[in-house]
């Protein structure tokens, strides 16, 4: 009788890093100069950072009218990249809370960052809802706050009010989660510093983590409480996202595929900015012994499944379109297509449905520079979905007399500009001043059961010190 | 029992109990106050105290808190003696008139805190009836003017009316004595106590001679009628047009209107009225009149003669008369016209817009065939819109030129700018010794003369008017004069040397004359109309038929290859004459959809042969004379032809006007001794390469077949079915087929006291868009210029959709896309539906907007944070956004960038901050007052009491606003007879349920067999 022998899982941090050896290679970008790749990535974000913030002083200062919108489209770059960020943000909390649960252990050297960029793109996203409103300073009225009005209340009909909710809610989870993921990590960084000053922030971050085995079991526990709440998130943000669509009267935005259609959207865009991101970190900060080909590989497979899974939607609303016999719900899909904006349909089409699906050849999905190109692409595609959605329904409705096209002023590309701008300076704040991956859980997957096999590939896994 | 409480004593003093410490003793220090402590002391200097200190520090601070949050100075001024009509927010109304050039109006002024703030109709006059052009209501806005003159000029410099006077006087005696010429200059005057005036100025200076003449002539007609004949489109069963505008532009269009909508309203009611006229429109632009019409069809310019030739000839054929012997000229529906105009003689019209008086001659010679004169046209009660005289306006400038002339004075008329030969006169004003303006403006022929004495705005003036005769209409003074003008009545008598110059009493003194007293005055003065009636005359022009057709003959040729150039007014900026009225230059022209210029219009076919793209700039040449404007491509315009309208290219007339456009005055030819407003000399346009945007509000034509949006029939198939042309979708549930409206998911609202709401007739609405103007006066909407325009802003609370008819079938979206060559045309007024399941409602995140116990959906302006949510879910689009603040900012230096255009604000209505939402309220200002008029009164609302402001001002009442929950209200007895019947809701089928029903569009014609069949195929 021969017994069966598994398939050996690849370790997964390569070139037979031990402990202290992932707490220095973290460590060391936290604690050391700022390298010159930082530098100069740093500034061109600052540079970014200060001319989309002039475009969008301006933008408050004289009104939404410097953007392109008008009578008809009432919503454009604005609410597009709102979804887009918002969109971008899933994959964090996917990556972190449900891999977690379903103990994917190779999401660990990526939820950190992926986390991270979750609460950065949901800022930019929030930046959108403000810079959107005609009277931005009168924001708070959208939150249910008691006021001297009489008992003026929110609109709890309101789309737009369920977002309030769903984002802040999504953010402060988000928020609350990844910073407690840091906390083991910057108690590593607190041991280990040598300036006052680094003692001293780091010491009131990691606040008071001893390291003892209460702490950790409670670290554990609360990780996955919180991993229990954000799981529903991932359904619910993008779900009340689409509702804002989804609830509406206007052709092409009045669809019950939209809460699914959006979720698998989100996730797709998500991921793929990821990929965007850990690509280029894992180079900058010579990371490729943590963030390994099995991690782009999987990342990559993800890509092609939800994309696949926003093609479909994309072909059902056509499909339903036809079917339902709806004269204005037909015109607007063939509108989309090949109407005045078909450019950015098609553009959607191939960056979304066609690209994602070279993945299925294994030397693309593990082609590096493949992998990056594509995960772009999807992001731009991404985009494209969302302005296909909003203009492209919204230029043409139902009085055909109100027709209109909208075309961007240089403030609607500055404005979007901007929350490039914070977005990548927030990420390079992070990159600097705190470790991008997940040391303490990294160190937590290193001993598998593969690592003790004798006659795995990696033989130099097996020399790892015990040391600290 | 004993006491045995001990006492103590603060001091002896106590215990002694003496006069001096009882009076302090409830100080907190017992001791007589200090000589630093009494009353004064603190703020003198001479001494403080602890708590006086506290306080004055306290005060202090407070006093520098409240200097550091700087208040905007708002002055409200109280009055000090009270006058005695004004309560403030109790608007006073006044009767009085418009009269501007030949345009007249009898009007009713609403000010408020004495200022004018809007104009309406007055119902009591039977000329107007009530009815008022765009222009009329956008006249008050011209009252607030800050480009006006502010005070009479010499040489352009600010000057005293005394030496001026004086100097002018001297001027004319001198003139006088040595028996120069003096002319007046003046368009059509209505006034005959004016006309009074000017016989006492020339009493006094003999050798005078008053110049009339009209931007937009109509002496063609009045030569061959004898007079301006009285129309009464009211009596006709078959109305032909040949190139007339009358519905847009031609005469007295809104009474007209008026007229024509009596034989277009029909009725589903079973005893309802379901006949109309048959209105045929030939011409060469697509016009507004055209595009009301049952049939139309087009002809060159160069055949214009022809066409009423062939008219005369087709009815002379049907009436056994003799034919004229001129050249044929094929057009379509021309035979059919003459048939129905034979048939219904003595109820058949037809009317040119030719001023060629050989045309009119024919013209005239056809109606008398079919009956017109005595029942549709009546010469015995001829109006004085158009007595300008083309051949004295000619005479005149060529004896300027010759330096024939010694003085002249321009009575409020324009010609430099406004007369084809303008360009000359300006050269030979020099040579005219002394040269006066009574104009109110430096404008292009104010600004050339030596003495500027500005005359009042109508608003300011006493005067009379006699639009038609025997028909009186009054004007007073709703507000003292803004600027130091005078009237120019006044200044004439001033001139003339009349023992007093006080028009107001000259006027009362000749009106007591005619009334018999004053108090019969004050009550026609109040009224400010007074009518001795019509007197209807069968009689007939008498005509020279035989030389008319021989001018004809050589005038106007059968066909022609050649481009040719059509001049026309537009509906809403006419003549010009108020080009500076921003209300007027951004309302959409009802045809193009374009504001804020002229253009060079094309049909799509010339469009094509000449390569010619809209928004593309060209540069047209007629004779030598050329221009620069953008094309536009004009569905239903003559192929072959190029069309410019007059009342653009101002140079002099302000902020709002100067550069806008170009001036096509120049355009215009002499042919048979009158104005031609058209060209057919050479004719050549050139690309110029440049992009040019035209602002247009409406930029897709075609309503792409959707029958849910506009839904029309034609009359025989009306008169089988009521409800032929209704689009009712059905929705397949399990429960079988319902009607679309029949589902819903909300409880709906419950309105117990009013359900306002309104019913439009699409058959009756003639795009003539003054409700536009109106509702942005009632409702302070802004005006945003023509950028904004173009980047599809404009705010306009109501708008008139135009869609033209495209030959593409239904399945072809791409063709349908396209309008026919001579497409049928639909208006579509398009305002908030005050829908009752709201789109917009449920999506707001602050509830700034939310549905009243009365079925309004209101909008609160202060709640509003501007996400544009209600806007996108509105399907509509009739929601408007404030994308910048358009009040006291200078990139919109329209009329709410200064004090003085910001008095015609109504006072009721709130000015909308930059980043809110607006839309139409219906009037709810309107309705509010109503209500608490009847409330002081203790009773309901009346039906009719309340009204708002585009259904107050539809020219054809085509507009019905009122309460649906009153059974007896006009709306909800048209609704009663329309519910089988016309009655729809636009795009009813997704059920937000509109409190705004449109009634059907029916047209009187023969449904064609084309399109017949592929209907019939479409049902089987």
């Amino acid at each position: 009788m021969s017994h069966v022998v598994s398939p050996i899982r690849e370790t997964l941090v390569g070139g037979g890093r031990s402990y202290h050896d992932v707490t220095q290679d973290i460590c060391k970008q936290v604690e050391g100069e700022p390298t010159k790749e930082w530098k100069i990535a740093f500034g061109v974000s600052c540079l970014i950072f200060a001319y989309g913030a002039y475009c969008l002083g301006y933008t408050w200062w004289q009104g939404i009218g410097v953007w392109g919108l008008n009578k008809t489209v009432g919503w454009a770059w604005d609410i597009t990249n709102f979804v887009w960020w918002v969109g971008i943000g899933h994959a964090g909390t996917l990556i972190s809370a449900v891999l977690l649960l379903f103990r994917q252990k190779w999401r660990t050297s990526i939820n950190r960052a992926a986390e991270a960029m979750t609460i950065f793109a949901v800022l930019c996203a929030a930046s959108f809802i403000l810079a959107h409103m005609g009277r931005p300073w009168l924001a708070h009225w959208a939150l249910p706050l008691p006021n001297t009005f009489g008992s003026l209340w929110v609109n709890f009909n309101s789309p737009l009010v369920w977002d309030v909710f769903a984002i802040s809610t999504y953010l402060s989870v988000s928020l609350v989660f990844w910073y407690l993921g840091l906390v083991p990590d910057l108690a590593t960084i607190r041991d280990r510093a040598q300036s006052k000053a680094s003692k001293f922030w780091y010491g009131f971050f990691s606040m008071g983590w001893t390291g003892s085995a209460k702490t950790w079991a409670r670290y554990e526990y609360v990780s996955l409480i919180l991993a229990g709440i954000s799981t529903p998130l991932v359904l619910s943000v993008h779900t009340i996202v689409s509702m804002d669509f989804a609830t509406s009267v206007i052709p092409g935005w009045h669809t019950t595929i939209f809460p699914p259609y959006f979720v698998a959207g989100a996730i797709f865009s998500g991921f793929a900015m990821v990929q965007t991101l850990l690509l280029v970190t894992r180079v900058v900060f010579k990371l490729e012994d943590y963030i390994t080909m099995e991690h782009i590989e999987m990342m990559n497979i993800i890509i092609t499944v939800t994309g696949s899974i926003v093609g479909i939607a994309y072909l059902t609303e056509f499909f339903i379109a036809w079917y339902s016999g709806v004269e204005y719900e037909s015109y607007c899909f063939i509108n989309r297509a090949f109407g005045p904006y078909w450019w950015a349909y098609w553009m959607m089409m191939t960056c979304n449905v066609i690209s994602p699906q070279l993945f299925w050849f294994k030397n693309i999905r593990t082609n590096i520079l493949v992998s990056f190109i594509l995960s772009v692409v999807v992001n731009v595609g991404m985009w494209f979905e969302r302005f296909v959605i909003i203009v492209s329904s919204l230029h043409r409705d139902y009085i055909p007399s109100s027709w209109a096209m909208f075309s961007p002023t240089m403030y609607d590309i500055g404005d979007y500009i901007f929350s490039f701008g914070l977005f990548f300076t927030l990420f390079f704040l992070f990159a600097k001043f705190l470790p991008v991956i997940n040391m303490a859980e990294v160190k937590s997957v290193m001993k598998g059961v593969s690592s003790n096999y004798p006659f795995k590939k990696n033989a130099e896994g097996g020399k790892d010190k015990v040391a600290h | 029992m004993e006491n045995t409480t001990k006492r103590y004593w603060r001091g002896i003093e106590e215990l002694k109990n003496d006069a001096e410490f009882v009076k302090y003793a409830d100080r907190e220090f017992g001791d007589a106050p200090s000589a630093d402590e009494k009353e004064g002391a603190i703020f003198d200097g001479t001494g403080s105290h602890r708590r006086d200190f506290l306080k004055v520090l306290g005060f202090g601070m407070s006093a520098v808190a409240l200097a550091a949050c700087e208040a905007p100075v708002k002055n409200t001024i109280p009055y000090l003696n009270k006058p005695e009509d004004v309560e403030p927010t109790i608007a006073n109304w006044y009767a009085s008139t418009f009269v501007d050039g030949g345009e007249y109006a009898s009007v009713l002024v609403k000010t408020r805190e004495g200022r004018p703030i809007k104009i309406e109709g007055n119902k009591a006059s039977s000329v107007s009836q009530g009815t008022l052009s765009g222009r009329a209501q956008a006249s008050v806005l011209s009252l607030y003017d800050n480009e006006k003159l502010k005070g009479p000029q010499k040489g352009g410099q600010a000057a005293e009316w005394a030496t001026i006077d004086k100097e002018i006087v001297a001027g004319l005696a001198q003139v006088a004595s040595s028996g120069g010429q003096i002319r007046i200059v003046t368009n059509s005057i209505l006034s005959p106590s004016t006309k009074k005036v000017l016989g006492d100025f020339i009493a006094k200076y003999p050798t005078t001679k008053v110049v009339t003449y009209d931007a937009n002539s109509a002496a063609g007609l009045v030569a061959a009628n004898g007079v301006l004949p009285s129309f009464d489109f009211s009596k006709a069963k078959t109305i032909v047009s040949l190139g007339a505008d009358f519905l847009g532009s031609w005469i007295a269009p809104t009474e007209f209107a008026a007229q024509w909508a009596k034989t277009r309203r029909v009725s589903s009611a079973k005893d309802g009225n379901k006949e109309m006229s048959r209105h045929y429109q030939f011409e060469t632009i697509m016009s507004n009149t055209g595009a009301n019409a049952d049939y139309r069809s087009t002809y060159k310019p160069s055949q214009e003669g022809l066409v009423a030739a062939a008219l005369y000839n087709a009815v002379a054929a049907k009436v056994g008369a003799t034919a004229l012997s001129v050249a044929g000229v094929k057009v379509e529906y021309l035979e059919k016209a003459a048939a129905d105009l034979v048939a219904t003689k003595g109820a058949s019209i037809i009317v040119s817009g030719s001023n060629d008086p050989a045309v009119q001659s024919i013209v005239a010679a056809t109606n008398a065939l079919v009956g017109a004169y005595g029942t549709t046209i009546d010469l015995g009660t001829p109006v004085n819109y158009r007595q300008g005289s083309d051949a004295d306006m000619n005479a005149f400038i060529s004896e300027a030129k010759a330096g024939q002339i010694a003085a002249v004075i321009f009575y409020n008329a324009n010609p430099v700018y406004n007369h084809p030969r303008g360009a000359e006169l300006a050269e030979a004003l020099p040579k005219i010794g002394l040269t006066i303006a009574t104009n109110e403006k430096a404008d292009e022929t104010a600004s050339l003369v030596k003495y500027n004495t500005p005359d009042s705005h109508y608003l300011e003036s006493w005067n009379d008017a006699e639009p038609k005769k025997g028909f009186y209409s009054l004007t007073q003074p709703t507000i003292s004069t803004i600027f130091k003008t005078r009237q120019a009545q006044s200044s004439f008598l001033t001139w003339a040397g009349a023992a007093s110059a006080d028009y107001a009493a000259y006027l009362q003194a000749s009106w007591t004359g005619i009334l018999g007293g004053k108090v019969q005055w004050s009550q026609v003065l109040h009224d400010g109309v007074y009518e001795t009636g019509a007197s209807v005359s069968a009689a007939t022009p008498a005509v020279n038929l035989a030389d008319a057709a021989a001018v004809v003959a050589k005038t106007y040729k059968a066909s022609s290859e050649a481009l040719e150039l059509a001049i026309y007014e537009k509906v809403g900026m006419g003549t010009g004459s108020q080009a500076n009225n921003p209300w007027l230059q951004e309302l959409p022209e009802p045809i193009s959809k374009a504001c804020w210029t002229n253009y060079v219009a094309v049909s799509q076919k010339t469009a094509a042969d000449l390569k010619l793209e809209q928004d593309k700039e060209v540069e047209l040449t007629v004779a030598g004379k050329s221009i620069k404007l953008p094309v536009l491509v004009q569905p239903g315009q003559a192929n072959g032809t190029v069309a410019v309208s007059i009342g653009y290219g101002r140079t002099k007339a302000g902020k709002s006007a100067d550069g806008v456009g170009a001036n096509a005055y120049p355009f215009v030819t002499t042919v048979n001794g009158t104005l031609a407003f058209f060209n057919t000399a050479e004719v050549s346009v050139k690309a110029t390469g440049e992009e040019v945007k035209i602002a247009q509000t409406q930029t897709h034509n075609t309503v792409m077949a959707r029958e849910a949006v506009v839904q029309e029939t034609v009359l025989s198939e009306y008169k089988k079915n009521v409800e032929a042309g209704r689009f009712k979708p059905e929705i397949l549930t399990a429960e079988g087929k319902k009607t679309a409206t029949d589902i819903s998911l909300w409880n709906g609202h419950k309105y117990n006291n009013h359900a306002w709401g309104m019913v439009i007739d699409l058959n009756t609405c003639t795009g003539c868009s003054a409700c536009v103007v109106s509702c942005s006066a009632e409702n302070n909407v802004p005006v945003v210029g023509r950028q904004e325009v173009i980047n599809r802003r404009e705010m306009h609370w109501i708008r008139i959709d135009r869609y033209y008819s495209s030959d593409a079938s239904v399945e072809d979206l791409q063709g349908l896309e396209v309008a026919s060559e001579n497409p049928e045309v639909v208006f579509q007024p398009m305002l908030c539906q005050h829908c009752n399941n709201a789109p917009c409602e449920t999506v707001c995140p602050v509830l700034a907007t939310t549905h009243s116990t009365e079925g309004l959906n209101q909008m609160t302006y202060n709640r509003c944070i501007g996400t544009r949510y209600c806007a996108n879910n509105c399907p509509y689009k009739v929601r408007r956004f404030n994308w910048f603040r358009y009040y006291q900012t200078d990139e919109f230096d329209f009329h709410f960038n200064n004090d003085l255009g910001r008095m015609v604000l109504n006072p009721d209505v709130t000015v909308r901050s930059r980043g809110v939402m607006e839309k139409c309220s219906m009037c709810v200002q309107r309705i509010q007052a109503g209500k608490l008029e009847a409330k002081k009164e203790k009773r309901r609302p009346k039906d009719g009491e309340i009204q708002v402001a585009c259904a107050q001002s539809c020219p054809t009442n085509a507009i019905t606003f009122g309460d649906m929950n009153d059974p007896a209200s006009e709306i909800s007895q048209l609704l009663a007879a329309e519910k089988v019947g016309r009655a729809f809701g636009v795009i009813e089928e997704i059920n937000v349920k509109p409190s705004i029903s449109y009634l059907v569009k029916v047209r009187n014609k023969e449904r064609e067999a084309k399109k017949a069949e592929g209907e019939a195929k479409e049902h089987a």
